[in-house]
């Protein structure tokens, strides 16, 4: 077993708790134990782009000082931290990057965190889950797949943290192909849509609910329309404003077909045969049992 | 006709220069950040005017609806080919309201229901975009 740093972040232990539950079961399955540092903290959610603000960068980093002791203490076996929600992982690496870059605020950063036991060195790598299959190579999953998801159409949808900014993002920015290989990899079918890398509408939910519900009705329509199924997301704000939301799209479309939306991770505990405990479906809205049941992936 | 910069229409746009770390005297107005942009239906600005507003100085620019309904999704950032990261400029714009301690939003006006299903990232990254 590889023993990796993994930053949860809030959500993953609420709303997205089938995202970290159907992760960590799958990495098991790939030969990756998911270690969580103690006392980790929220990351901020977003990054902070003033020029001028320190303050905001303290969160992120003190996490990534976590996982240094966590590498320091021999209870993981590198300096790479993994996260699961695209606003986790774009918070982080992109406050590694201002205290790698930019030496003055990396002096102001070290100097309000200087209650820590150990500096911060800027070491610590950030990477999303999808980066880390990627690394380990399709193979790895395809072997592990024990029932393939054969005839499942199924939408990428990778919205906008996972990708953007260019240089912080996972993958080719305009051409992305790495949801794509992993449905390969597990046997199912990718369906590329046009607005596979537009934004949900993210925290915009909040005061302005029915804006983000009309963007998600354009989002799986045009999934729809090119043929899937069902929609896979790798954040749990995209999650929500396309899962959940579908009954606020209902009340202000009078033609909607809903469509089930899940995280990629909750397809591969379906491949690999993890069983419900793992895939978890009953936390998503609406509820893709009844699809999955149709395909013959679900025993009833 | 002659377009004028006042001694104020400099202070602003250098304040926002500042604050951004972006050079908006790069952009021609192609408009390709607001052909991408997901929320243009529910701007009265389009950003590529927000940026024209300041290169001019124009303070106006603060009052736009326009910066608060931004997602920050930055695909005006990768779109743009001029290199602006225009999102940045949104966020100094935002930031030169907010440092008055103004808030645009208030969770109070939100039932519990909502925000009790709401997930944590929605409302802190609300409140952080959002509020003072």
């Amino acid at each position: 077993m590889t023993r990796l740093a993994y930053y949860p972040g809030c959500t993953l232990k609420t709303n997205a708790k089938n995202f970290e539950d159907s992760t960590i079961a799958t990495a098991e399955k790939l030969g990756i134990e998911l270690v969580e540092p103690e006392r980790w903290n929220c990351c901020g959610t977003v990054h902070s782009l003033s020029t001028d603000d320190v303050m905001h960068h303290l969160a992120p980093i003190r996490n990534l000082l976590r996982v240094e002791e966590l590498n320091n203490a021999g209870e993981v076996d590198s300096k790479q931290v993994v996260t699961l929600c695209a606003m986790c992982y774009n918070t982080l690496k992109r406050s590694n990057a201002v205290f790698n870059e930019d030496s003055d605020r990396k002096k102001k950063i070290r100097d309000n965190m200087y209650k820590e036991e150990i500096q911060y060195s800027g070491n610590v790598e950030v990477l999303h889950y999808l980066e880390i299959l990627r690394e380990n190579g399709w193979d790895k999953v395809k072997e592990a797949v024990v029932k393939p998801l054969k005839g499942l159409k199924v939408a990428p949808y990778y919205g906008c943290l996972l990708l953007r900014p260019r240089g912080i993002g996972i993958d080719d920015t305009d051409n992305p192909t790495v949801m794509e290989d992993l449905l390969e990899a597990l046997g199912a079918e990718a369906v590329g849509f046009a607005y596979s890398q537009k934004c949900c509408g993210s925290y915009n939910t909040v005061h302005m609910k029915e804006v983000v519900a009309d963007l998600a009705y354009k989002i799986l329509k045009q999934a729809k329309e090119a043929g899937a199924e069902l929609l896979i997301t790798a954040c749990p704000l995209c999650e929500y404003n396309l899962g959940p939301i579908q009954s606020e799209v209902e009340k202000r479309h009078r033609v909607f077909d809903s469509m089930p939306v899940v995280y990629f991770t909750q397809l591969m505990a379906l491949a690999f045969g993890l069983g419900e405990e793992a895939a978890a479906f009953s936390g998503n809205e609406p509820d893709p049992r009844p699809l999955l049941r149709e395909k013959g992936l679900l025993e009833e | 006709m002659v377009l004028r910069m006042e001694p104020g229409n400099k202070q602003f746009k250098d304040r926002v220069t500042e604050l951004s770390g972006e050079n908006v005297d790069l952009c021609f107005q192609c408009g390709a950040c607001s052909s991408g942009c997901p929320m243009t239906q529910e701007m009265d600005y389009l950003p590529s005017k927000i940026i024209r507003m300041v290169q001019l100085g124009l303070e106006e620019a603060l009052e736009s609806n326009t910066i608060w309904v931004c997602t920050t999704c930055f695909n005006c950032e990768v779109r743009c080919p001029r290199g602006i990261d225009i999102a940045n400029v949104m966020e100094a714009l935002r930031q030169l309201v907010l440092r008055n301690k103004y808030d645009r939003v208030n969770l109070d006006e939100l039932s519990s229901e909502e925000l009790r299903e709401l997930p944590q990232i929605a409302i802190v990254s609300n409140q952080r975009k959002l509020t003072a």
